[in-house]
């Protein structure tokens, strides 16, 4: 019983991502493309460096990367947080 | 107790070891010429130091690696990133003051087919605040990785002997 609901379950995504599938639309043919040109056109001129990925996560797109980078601090110091109180209770 | 593993994955890693603190060291340094940049590279040197705690055990990198230090390092290369956010707020927060205006700090312009067309695309001195960036957000994944690896198995030790 278990193992027929989880068949029916799969062939009912799997049809459905084969739908899905069928519709795409071509690969390398996104629909708005003007920022991707952009980036392309101009990241050697604006920003002088040869890797368009860098400069839009640093450059371009700085803000964003400093949000990113908060969030590793938060990781960071939530881990040695909640260690730290460990070793507190031990000694 | 964690005292580290088998000789055959010691030896391995003071062959390793080396090389994969120069490979990640050269992705960050590269950031703006070749894929990867501050966080790949500082993921690759944090992970060096993940395989020298694994294969020698917390005895191996006493009074090498303190989780201290490297909390402070971490702080410092989170405040330079912000600082470097703000060399260009004349125009933008994050607007790239430095590139390709001639000054001697990383200001070459980079090679472009209709610019400079004899010029050299791997030019390492381009790239304005790019590498600069790359170099302190590479400090603070380097060091935020070791930190929390090394605090974790200090953590983990001390369950283990309870």
């Amino acid at each position: 019983m278990r193992k027929a609901v989880i068949l029916v379950a799969f062939l009912f995504v799997g049809a459905f991502l084969l739908l899905a599938a069928t519709s795409m639309r071509p690969f390398g043919e996104p629909s708005f493309a003007d920022m991707d040109d952009y980036f392309i056109a101009n990241t050697q001129v604006e920003v002088a460096a040869n890797n368009a990925v860098t400069a839009v996560v640093f450059d371009y797109r700085g803000f964003d990367t400093l949000g990113e980078a908060t969030v590793l601090f938060a990781a960071v110091v939530g881990v040695l947080a909640l260690f730290r109180k460990l070793r507190e209770d031990e000694v | 107790m964690n005292t580290g593993m088998s000789i055959i994955v010691r030896t391995i890693t003071r062959l390793v070891y080396g090389l994969t603190l120069v490979f990640g060291f050269y992705v960050i340094m590269h950031g703006h010429l070749t894929p990867g940049g501050g966080f790949q590279g500082g993921a690759v040197v944090a992970s060096a130091f993940a395989l020298l705690l694994v294969a020698f055990g917390a005895a191996g990198i006493k009074g090498r690696l303190n989780h201290h230090l490297l909390q402070t390092l971490e702080e410092i290369g989170a405040l330079a990133f912000l600082a470097l956010g703000f060399v260009g707020i004349g125009t933008a927060f994050f607007y790239n003051l430095l590139a390709g205006s001639g000054s001697l700090l990383f200001g070459q312009l980079v090679a472009d087919a209709q610019l400079l067309p004899l010029s050299n695309p791997g030019v390492f001195n381009a790239g304005g605040t790019l590498p600069l960036m790359n170099w302190a957000v590479g400090l603070k994944v380097m060091t935020g990785i070791a930190a929390v690896v090394i605090v974790m198995l200090i953590g983990a030790r001390k369950e283990e002997t309870e």
